[in-house]
């Protein structure tokens, strides 16, 4: 017997001097950690194209364009009454604030010394907005006091002017393009220089709802934001209380048998439907079945919900699993019934995993697109929703609807506002996720 | 210090509770078989045997814990003071506060010391003043024999003590609620030998007080703590009877073998 086993064993070999195997093994060890640095190495190349290029692209959508002009507002034309009556002040259009301005703009360029190489005023307009007009009659019917007044009213620049100054547009682009003439952009850089033309912070982008095809320059996140948060708000308040009921029924009470096997399997699977076809129940269910309106932020909550909820459920039975047996023992042991055991010990014990799993599962559903396009959340809208509960009724947008949205128009300076709306998206989203982890440090506790 | 030091056995012979014919079935597992025990009243009670011979699933009975597993099957009759703790009519929750428990790891909550020893009567509503709580957990610190070491804490979380003091909280735990028979599960095989001589002799103190049921691998120990002693082999009840006759001259040749280190 002794025989046998000293002759399996190969003879004695040097400490120093490592045989073939062990070169072999070390070989492999050294290979494999190369293979785990270059995947990592190749994630994070992908990471920074994708930021590189969404914040290379989308910042500049946070700047904006002016052109600031002093506008004397004539009661003459404004309020020929003279009682500041609000409903006589609306009947004012657009068309006559827009003469106000261009009577302004030649003015003050004139008064500047900016050579205008013979534009016509008609030309000189065309550097503006097309929303400069009616911002100022927004302006002026908010606050009637102004009328007889000078202000100082920072119009928006054309996007065309706007995106010149960005680089985006050229004098070479500009001379093909039937909107802008690049001599017209020359009067432009004569009055940069001149200091009429600013560049400054836009938070327009943030509060602004969205605009039409020809006033890229006045699109904002207003509308989308507001509709992303009603819908966040209908998620949390719904996928949280069934989905943690669910998961403590499921996990604690249940009996351990087929139709709860059946159940936790279709959980499973529901969290890996793709979410088109929820869009499809959604607008099936919700629109057609039960007639609630289209574009409405409660239909949007209600299908992100149904998407939420598997992702809730799984992340908080993997949490309540994780409590130890001994404290469910300890507590029924001092006569503490199964609901105290639960709601005294053991949910408080699981709560940092199920708050990481519910907001993970909530960044996952604001940045979810596709079931809202099939519930007609990628409709153009220009109004923002009232205050809820009513304003979860009205039509709103979504984030990455919004995104998806814009990048469907022509205009250059619509692809800028998606990207910027990206990173509004993006900053959400890592806010989210970066209180899911403060979360979980904070209520971690040690047993 | 002798080992094999036999305490008194000045014993009441009084039942607190009695099992007759208990078996126990885990799924189609026969664990348990014919178990007949009278637990004294005021008297510590040694469950000994081999590893897997069921003396804990007959403790975990003796509490219906034994419910919690959802395969578990209990049939037969166990009695206290003369009612069936089976009955339907017999709500476990009341039944566990005056049965308590100590398990084999200490498991305190991951709450104060206070709040660990004040849960159980808060829970029944034993008391109803702040004051009369404040009591409650005094004496039971005091029993469990830990209050002059976290008296000045009472605050600190009951999961930064050291092993031994855990110990001792979860039977300050288990005694705050005010029970009739504690059942201790190898309360002391986490422990180093400092800490399971002072669990000894609280169990010692205790017994002044109700039946004390401790589940032990250790022969030592039964025969240092107990009164009465139970040797359970492979399912049955093999012998039960007091204990210096268990370890002196014990009638079956099974828990002689088992003494004397043959089986096990």
């Amino acid at each position: 017997m002794t025989d046998v086993i000293a002759g399996a064993v190969p003879a004695a070999k040097s400490l120093i001097e490592p045989d073939a195997r062990t070169r072999a093994r070390n070989a492999a060890e050294r290979r494999f950690r190369m293979m785990g640095i270059a995947a990592i190495l190749i994630g994070l190349l992908a990471l920074v194209t994708l930021l590189a290029s969404v914040l290379g692209n989308g910042l500049s959508a946070f700047r904006q364009t002016y052109i600031e002009m002093a506008i004397p507002l004539d009661a003459a034309v404004l309020d020929k009454a003279g009682d500041r009556d609000p409903e006589k002040l609306a009947k004012v259009t657009t068309l006559g604030y827009g003469k106000l301005i261009e009577a302004s703009l030649e003015q003050m360029l004139a008064d500047r010394g900016v050579d205008t190489k013979g534009q016509t005023a008609k030309q000189l307009m065309g550097l503006l907005s097309k929303e400069a007009a009616s911002d100022l009659r927004q302006m002026v019917l908010a606050k009637p006091d102004l009328i007889g007044t000078t202000v100082t009213f920072p119009a928006l620049a054309n996007g065309r002017v706007d995106g010149f100054f960005k680089g985006r547009v050229t004098m070479e682009s500009a001379a093909r393009d039937s909107n802008i003439s690049p001599e017209q952009l020359e009067v432009a850089v004569l009055m940069k220089e001149a200091g009429v033309i600013k560049t400054s912070v836009n938070w327009a982008f943030l509060t602004n709802p969205d605009a039409s095809e020809l006033r890229p320059e006045s699109a904002g996140l207003g509308v989308a934001i507001l509709g992303s948060a009603y819908m966040m708000v209908i998620v949390l308040v719904l996928s949280l209380p069934i989905g943690v009921a669910a998961s403590i029924y499921l996990e604690e009470l249940a009996p351990k048998n087929r139709w709860t096997d059946i159940i936790e399997i279709n959980i499973a699977n529901l969290a890996a439907v793709p979410s088109i076809v929820f869009g499809i129940l959604a607008l099936a269910l919700f629109i057609n079945f039960l007639g609630l309106p289209q574009s409405a932020p409660v239909v949007g909550g209600l299908v992100l919900t149904l998407m939420t909820l598997p992702t809730i459920i799984i992340a908080t039975r993997a949490s309540l699993k994780a409590v130890p047996p001994s404290i469910r023992d300890a507590a029924l042991g001092v006569g503490a019934s199964k609901m105290q055991s639960i709601f005294h010990h053991v949910l408080p014990l699981a709560m940092p995993g199920i708050l990481t799993g519910t907001i993970l599962g909530l960044a996952r559903a604001l940045g979810e697109s596709a079931p809202l396009l099939l519930i007609g959340m990628v409709a153009f809208v220009k109004d923002y929703p009232s205050s809820p509960p009513e304003g979860f009724f009205d039509p709103a947008s979504a984030l990455p609807v919004q995104v998806y949205s814009w990048t469907q128009r022509a205009d250059p300076a619509f692809a800028e506002r998606a990207s910027g709306a990206i990173i509004v998206l993006l900053v959400f989203l890592m806010t989210m996720n970066a209180l899911a982890i403060v979360l979980r440090r904070r209520f971690e506790r040690r047993w | 210090m002798n080992d094999m030091r036999l305490t008194e056995r000045a014993v009441t012979e009084k039942a607190k509770m009695s099992a007759r014919k208990v078996q126990v079935y885990y799924g189609s597992n026969h664990a348990l078989k014919d178990v007949d025990v009278d637990i004294l009243d005021k008297t510590v009670t040694a469950f000994i045997g081999p590893s897997g011979c069921g003396k804990s699933t007959f403790l975990r009975c003796l509490n219906r814990m034994n419910d919690t597993v959802a395969s578990a099957r209990v049939e037969g009759k166990i009695e206290m003071d003369g009612h069936d703790i089976y009955d339907t009519r017999v709500d476990p929750v009341q039944l566990r506060a005056k049965v308590g428990m100590v398990f084999q790891k200490p498991n305190p909550f991951p709450k104060s010391i206070y709040d660990n020893v004040a849960y159980g009567p808060k829970i029944h509503g034993l008391t109803r003043s702040k004051a009369e709580l404040d009591e409650v957990v005094e004496t039971s610190l005091r029993k469990a024999a830990l209050w002059n070491e976290v008296k000045d804490r009472l605050n600190a979380p009951g999961t930064g003590l050291s092993g031994g003091q855990q110990q001792r909280l979860c039977i300050a735990r288990a005694v705050a609620t005010g029970p009739e028979v504690l059942l201790m599960d190898e309360p002391c095989s986490a422990l180093d030998p400092i800490a399971t001589a002072q669990v000894e002799e609280l169990i010692d103190e205790l017994r002044s007080q109700f039946s004390v049921v401790i589940v032990t691998h250790s022969m030592q120990q039964a025969a240092r703590v107990s009164q009465r002693t139970a040797f359970f082999h492979l399912g049955y009840l093999v012998e039960y009877g007091e204990t210096g006759t268990i370890f002196t001259n014990p009638s079956d040749p099974r828990t002689e073998s088992y003494i004397t280190g043959r089986i096990g």
